[in-house]
């Protein structure tokens, strides 16, 4: 067909709106000036960005979730992009396995993975603690860098490192000076996203994370919990923003499409 | 034999091992073990836990209202992102770009986020219900927060994404030349669409819906907020068991029941997918 | 003494016999050629040279030294690579260098040397582009380049001009031959292109799944193939099996001159179509024009006889000797007939 019906270009955009409306309704949420959620409102006020600054445990789970999301993001590709070249570019016994067990953490409902490592930790004594956090955190974002890098290492020309070989060059020098520029795009692309799922990862770390270790999203829904709090409207707003900045960034750097097709 | 492919991979397999299959091992296990108010969890092998959750009615609703949930959200899914990503692939490169900014950023949000907007959106006199009390469509506020259909809108807005990703592969895939094809051989919009279009895209839409059907299944946030204390499902039941109740084996039952279904679900249709579809596949 | 002698080379992957039983020896400086059709073992030959494929039999010496052992990257050899393997993310000058680079040869008189191999190249002025910017003849050239600087003792190439249109493979050919005879470095090509052999090659190996069917100089390669496959694949050949029969080959009911009795038996009669004229007073055969071709040097014409179809080609220096419908006869020198025994060669 030559032209788009109509009909579905205003499908189109109220599916664009079904989209929005709940995040732009959280946005509006955050400027009330009242103490509780109600739409409409009259008095638009920042008092609930104020807030933001003297909300301790928040700005605490902030953090803590920013420094976990580095760290099981770093992890991860150190443990992915080994395992990567390895499956795209040999054929060896056991490869599918391999492949399986990796990619398995995406396969097991976060619930269950939650449940599993909280009944692992509480075995080893190590509940709540930063280290078992961060550990099922990189296990649980393996799956999405791996995925990616071994995408970029499939495209990649191996006759590359042949001509390199041929050159004299030795296997730690055609890593570092040839395939790894190559892969590079892919595993900043993987990186980004292991950040962003290890960042927003709400179920598992909720049995996983302890008292002093409450990330921010698990944070976040005990609070709910309790009650619908604008101060939620405002730190959500927050996050929005630095999500949209963080999309601007990585089109310029990859062109948005290429990294969110790794989401899913 | 050359042994870098093991040692390559082999850090990640030993934190893969460590960190799924000896927990899902353990939980395995523990989901034998009994469980008394008074006494916690004892030793001993007993298949109480799986026999309660097969006979009491209790947990039967609850498996049921869950893959009801997930059938349904998974068939509205289908029937807004197929078209979804059909005008996608049609937009000009600038118009794409922000849709699927629109469309797949969303992703990139927490859960949470996403999920308390919508219950600022239902709710009594939330935004949807002052709407449709001031155009008259209702006469009384429509009960969304605390209601399946709540769940089932939350849900679909969660997860419709990832169909359109799926089916939006697919359709890269798709010549458009095919297209033209056929309209020059005399076809109308409407026979394109259903004879040539629809029959490339149904491997992406059934993979989508795969994925679809087995997050919805296992979510865990959007029904705990949005379904409350009354509307359970098979996750948020799982976290009273084990976070309220201290039932730590039947909680570990019901993981394990939600696992293998989601599980066979997931690997039984992707086999006939591949079977059926190999050509399409690629 | 060979300047690269190769041993009894085989290569068996379980039951798939890729290189049967392969001989060579190969003079410094000599320029040989790889010829055969896709899966005849050429590129697998290279390969085993190269390092990348452990022969399962057989030893490659290189001027008296058994290399077969030694790891590719130490092996020192020049490889041109089918798809050029420029590295991308490297300028023209980069490439050049990497060689260098791993023998630790200080900068400066890297720079010296890259200079020189890109002057040898032409392609001096693009020292400081990225391979995307350059077009495919240019790619091509940083390739040579690259293995050039490091003054290898053998040049490796793997079909080399399949990238590039037909016009330019001509010039390249030209180049590449010259260079070459110019720097002295003993080459191997890999090539499925018979002309392109023929114009390169001081020597071609023919090879037909897995073996050797002829060693020898293009020229006496085209003007005395030993068999049916080897005429019809370097060139084209108008074959007819017959059998002899005193001073002639009797194909069919028909008797044909040969030249040298240099068979018996049952033989592949074999006569190149440049060496057929047309001839009305003593033809040896009588036909109809079925087709008739113009192909800028020359005219082929297909001619259905007694004998079968029957090519001919005639130079383009006068009007065509005849047109499509013509009865026509035909005729040739028994010297230009060559007579193989069938089941010597296939």
């Amino acid at each position: 067909m030559s032209r788009t019906p109509l009909a579905l270009i205003i499908f189109h955009w109220l599916f664009a709106l079904f989209m929005l409306a709940p995040l732009a309704v959280v946005v509006l949420v955050s400027f009330t000036d009242k103490g509780y959620v109600a739409l409409p409102f009259d008095g638009a006020s920042l008092r609930w960005y104020r807030a933001l600054l003297d909300a301790k445990d928040f700005i605490d789970s902030f953090k803590l979730s920013l420094g976990l999301g580095v760290l099981a993001a770093t992890a991860s590709v150190i443990l992915a992009v080994p395992a990567a070249m390895a499956i795209a570019w040999h054929r060896f016994p056991g490869r599918d396995a391999m492949l399986g067990l990796l990619m398995s953490p995406m396969m097991v409902p976060p619930i269950v993975l939650g449940i599993a490592l909280l009944r692992l930790f509480t075995h080893l004594g190590a509940t709540g603690t930063i280290w078992s956090l961060a550990a099922a955190h990189t296990v649980i974002v393996l799956p999405y860098v791996l995925r990616l890098v071994i995408a970029a290492a499939t495209g990649y020309d191996q006759t590359l490192s042949q001509a390199a070989i041929s050159l004299g060059a030795s296997p730690l020098t055609v890593f570092r000076r040839i395939e790894l520029p190559q892969l590079l795009p892919g595993i900043a692309g993987g990186w980004i996203i292991a950040f962003i799922t290890s960042f927003d990862e709400l179920t598992m770390s909720l049995f996983v994370s302890g008292v002093g270790t409450s990330t921010l999203p698990v944070r976040m829904y005990n609070h709910i919990a309790n009650t619908i709090d604008p101060l939620l409207a405002s730190i959500s707003s927050v996050l929005i923003v630095l999500t949209l900045l963080l999309m601007v960034v990585m089109d310029r750097a990859f062109g948005i499409d290429r990294v969110l097709g790794g989401k899913a | 034999m050359n042994r870098a492919p093991y040692w390559l991979a082999g850090p990640g397999v030993v934190a893969a091992l460590a960190l799924v299959a000896l927990p899902l091992a353990m939980t395995f296990a523990l989901s034998f073990q009994p469980f008394s108010s008074s006494g916690g969890v004892g030793p001993g092998f007993t298949v109480e836990n799986y026999v309660q959750v097969a006979t009491d009615d209790y947990y039967l609703t609850i498996f049921l209202r869950t893959f009801k949930l997930a059938l349904f959200v998974t068939a509205v899914a289908v029937l807004i992102g197929v078209p979804e990503a059909y005008v996608l692939s049609r937009l000009s490169p600038g118009m794409r770009a922000l849709s699927l900014v629109i469309v797949l950023g969303p992703l990139l949000i927490s859960v949470v986020v996403r999920t308390l907007g919508w219950s600022i959106l239902f709710g009594n006199t939330g935004i949807i219900n002052t709407i449709l009390l001031a155009s008259g469509l209702v006469s009384a506020p429509i009960r969304l927060m605390f209601s399946f259909t709540g769940m089932a809108i939350a849900l679909v807005h969660v997860l419709v994404p990832f169909m359109v990703l799926s089916v939006w592969a697919s359709l890269q895939k798709l010549d458009p030349a095919t297209e033209q094809a056929a309209e020059s051989l005399g076809a109308g919009p409407v026979t394109i669409m259903t004879r040539i279009v629809l029959p490339q895209v149904l491997p992406g839409v059934l993979s989508g819906g795969l994925i679809v059907f087995a997050l919805a299944a296992s979510a865990f946030a959007t029904p705990a907020i949005i379904g409350g204390r009354r509307l359970k499902v098979v996750p948020t039941t799982i976290y009273d068991e084990f976070l309220s109740n201290l039932n730590w084996p039947l909680g570990a039952a019901l993981s394990l029941i939600l696992l293998v279904i989601v599980l066979t679900v997931s690997l039984g249709a992707n086999k006939y997918l591949e079977r059926r579809f190999s050509q399409v596949f690629q | 003494m060979a300047f690269l002698d190769l041993q009894n080379l085989g290569k068996a992957y379980g039951e798939l016999v890729a290189v049967a039983d392969f001989n060579l020896a190969v003079a410094k400086g000599e320029f040989i050629c790889l010829l055969g059709p896709s899966g005849c073992g050429k590129t697998t030959i290279l390969q085993m040279i190269a390092g990348f494929v452990t022969p399962t039999k057989g030893r490659i010496l290189l001027d008296g030294a058994e290399i077969s052992d030694v790891r590719p990257s130490k092996r020192g050899l020049g490889i041109m690579f089918q798809s050029y393997a420029l590295f991308p993310h490297m300028t023209v000058a980069a490439n050049v260098a990497f060689g260098l680079e791993m023998r630790g040869i200080p900068a400066q008189e890297r720079a010296a040397r890259v200079g020189e191999a890109l002057e040898l190249v032409q392609l001096g002025h693009l020292a400081e582009r990225y391979p995307r910017q350059l077009s495919g003849g240019q790619r091509q050239r940083v390739a040579l380049a690259r293995a050039l600087v490091i003054r290898p003792p053998v040049l490796l190439l793997d079909e080399p001009m399949g990238a590039l249109d037909a016009q330019l493979r001509e010039g390249m050919q030209i180049e590449l031959r010259a260079i070459q005879r110019k720097v002295g470095i003993t080459t191997i090509m890999v090539t499925h292109d018979q002309a392109e052999a023929m114009t390169l090659a001081d020597r071609v190996v023919l090879m037909n799944k897995g073996t050797v069917e002829q060693v020898a100089a293009p020229f006496e390669m085209y003007e005395h193939p030993n068999g049916r496959f080897t005429s019809t694949f370097l060139g084209k050949a108008n074959v007819f099996a017959g059998a002899v029969s005193g001073e002639d080959v009797m194909v069919g009911s028909m008797r044909l001159p040969m030249g040298q009795a240099s068979a018996s038996g049952d033989v592949d009669y074999i006569v190149r179509p440049e060496k057929l004229n047309f001839s009305i007073s003593s033809a040896l055969v009588r036909g109809r024009v079925a087709v008739r071709i113009f192909l800028g040097q020359h005219w082929l014409y297909q001619i259905e006889t007694a004998l079968g179809l029957l090519q001919l080609t005639e130079p383009n220096i006068g009007p065509p000797g005849a047109a499509e419908g013509d009865e026509v006869g035909l005729t040739w020198s028994p010297e230009h007939v060559r007579v193989v025994g069938r089941g010597a060669a296939s």
